[in-house]
């Protein structure tokens, strides 16, 4: 099959060759137009995702109350902690990929796979431009029932951050994006060896759920004590949800933000290498069959 | 059989000679039961790894959520002030809570599901055809078996918790509470079947899945955590209007908690509300089929 794609791509060069950008920017208008045609269900989709949340501020004001309204758990106050549990929708929006590791799997499996590797058109970076339209038009129709949530929310957060902070917090962002993709595309092409995937991707959603700091600020388990805190702060997990949002709260800064910004780019690079390698070996080891 | 349309069994008649009576058909619903039961497990065993697989990711999924709260009860002793919700209090709550969703999702989950795609398909009409209740056809033709691994999880979590509460509950509260989880399952069906059955209307209803995940996202908690200008009324929409605040609540409260005289209004509303949603559902079903119109060719 890889014989077969590089002699596609031989006689593609023969042929009057188009601006690259012009099909890229031409792939991203007809993506965003796709998702455009479900924009009602996406935004009332999105409002309702803030129900679970409010329950989660019910959970922890009784927590609170509990322990004593003006004390600290982990170093956060209550206020903090709703801010927290606000912020992490945000790093969800950004690096949650819904369906894009179970979509590769898919193609591969039925063979769809296929048209990627006989026309000039590269897999990853089609996904890549179709996952970016999803999220330019989920950002444009979720800013309303967003901006409605942290309005209403707005008493939970202490102000504005500095301009650093908010640089390096719109930086984590755009990094969660990309580790997000990077790694959720890996996944998937895991179907080249692998026809089903969704054990494997139900573990990973298991993971992300708790060791991303989606369900609790990660500074709780460093006074659970053992190797708790020590894995999740290891492992890329941490990135999706909590980084982000921990930086908008100004609880890492100094030479700590400088250094989690660093490891960021890290792991934003080693999932970019990934994904293309696990693409590289998965083309060579694949055989399509039949039309 | 009244969910039958009209028309249909109007059609039927057609074909019937006339002086010969149609015999009457009874099945024996439970024998019907025990056989989809069983069919789904032969189902289940030919991908035996696939039924394993199932039933660990959903345990660890458990042990997760478990760790989770075993966590938040390293910084505090109850939740709630003085709202008798201690970590082993809130351990049985949380087995109840477990007891009831495993049951949902191994019974009713995956046939409330196929429903609405039954109806968007035209499929319904095979159910419909059928001698036998459509309501019950449709809402238990299918059992989730890896659905009740949690089951027993539960079963263990709520042994560990009960005996380390600082009063064991009488034999009362034991005989009642398996009661007040099958009141707990019936309203939760309820909610689930009824809004399957909008998809008559609807054509398609994803959104009101999520709907009903969101709602039902509000019984896992105890209901003393909802207080105040926003608290106050949700509490009471969701114990009146859409009493899924009973569902887990009741029974959770029965074991947990010594009895007291004011925990006997809410036992009793408890039973009214289970018996209000059943009544209810089945309302919406019957007219749901009455509007029903095949979208088969």
């Amino acid at each position: 099959m890889a014989d077969f794609h590089s002699s596609m791509h031989g006689s593609a060069a023969a042929l009057p060759r188009r601006n690259p950008l012009h099909t890229w920017w031409t792939i991203l208008r007809i993506s965003i137009e796709e998702r455009l045609i479900y924009r009602g269900d996406f935004a009332l989709g999105t409002l309702m995702r803030f129900l679970p949340l409010l329950t989660q501020i019910f959970l922890w004001a009784a927590i609170y109350q509990a322990v004593h309204p003006r004390e600290t758990i982990a170093g956060y106050s209550y206020h903090e902690m709703v801010a927290y549990y606000l912020l992490t929708q945000i790093s969800r929006a950004f690096s949650s990929m819904p369906n894009l590791a179970s979509q590769i799997a898919l193609q591969i499996r039925n063979g769809e796979i296929k048209k990627y590797l006989i026309q000039p058109v590269d897999l990853i970076g089609f996904m890549f431009l179709m996952r970016v339209a999803h999220k330019l038009v989920y950002y444009v129709v979720a800013f309303a029932p967003f901006a409605l949530v942290f309005f209403l929310c707005r008493d939970f957060f202490s102000g504005w951050p500095d301009a650093t902070t908010m640089a390096a917090y719109l930086a984590s962002l755009v990094m969660a994006f990309l580790i997000g993709y990077f790694l959720e595309a890996t996944l998937g092409l895991v179907g080249f060896w692998f026809l089903e995937v969704s054990s494997l991707l139900f573990i990973y959603m298991l993971f992300t759920f708790f060791f991303s700091g989606h369900m609790f600020p990660l500074d709780m388990l460093e006074e659970l004590g053992g190797p708790w805190a020590t894995i999740v702060r290891v492992i890329p997990l941490q990135y999706l949800a909590y980084f982000p949002a921990a930086v908008f709260l100004g609880k890492i800064q100094g030479a700590d933000l400088a250094w989690g910004l660093a490891m960021q780019l890290f792991w934003v690079l080693f999932f970019i290498g990934l994904c293309r390698l696990t693409y590289y070996l998965g083309v060579r080891r694949y055989s399509g069959y039949g039309g | 059989m009244g969910a039958k349309p009209q028309a249909m069994i109007d059609q039927n008649r057609q074909h019937e000679p006339e002086t010969v009576p149609a015999p009457a058909v009874h099945p024996s619903y439970l024998r019907v039961f025990m056989t989809f039961a069983h069919n789904s497990l032969v189902r289940d065993m030919t991908f035996r790894s696939n039924f394993l697989i199932e039933c660990v990711t959903s345990l660890s999924w458990m042990g997760l959520n478990l760790g989770y709260y075993l966590l938040i009860f390293r910084f505090t002793d109850s939740i709630g002030e003085e709202s008798g919700w201690g970590e082993f209090q809130y351990f049985v709550f949380l087995a109840t809570t477990l007891f009831v969703n495993s049951i949902v999702q191994a019974l009713f989950m995956p046939n409330c599901e196929e429903f609405s795609e039954l109806i968007r398909t035209g499929g319904l009409d095979f159910a419909l055809l059928k001698p036998i209740d459509t309501q019950f056809l449709v809402s238990l033709h299918k059992i989730n078996w890896s659905a009740l691994a949690n089951f027993f999880f539960a079963l263990g979590l709520l042994g560990y918790s009960v005996v380390r509460l600082p009063e064991l509950p009488g034999v009362a509260q034991v005989l009642l509470y398996p009661g007040y989880v099958a009141c707990g399952v019936a309203i939760m069906y309820s909610l689930m079947i009824t809004l399957a059955a909008t998809s008559v209307w609807l054509g398609r209803n994803q959104s009101l899945y999520n709907f009903w995940f969101y709602i039902t996202n509000f019984s896992r908690y105890p209901m003393e955590i909802y207080r105040g200008p926003i608290g106050g009324p949700l509490q009471w929409v969701f114990t009146f209007i859409v009493p899924v605040l009973i569902v887990v609540n009741v029974p959770a409260r029965l074991m947990a908690k010594p009895l007291e005289a004011q925990s006997w209004p809410l036992a009793v509303f408890g039973l009214a509300a289970a018996a209000g949603s059943l009544w209810f559902s089945r309302w919406i079903f019957t007219t749901a089929m009455g509007s029903y119109r095949s979208a088969s060719s």
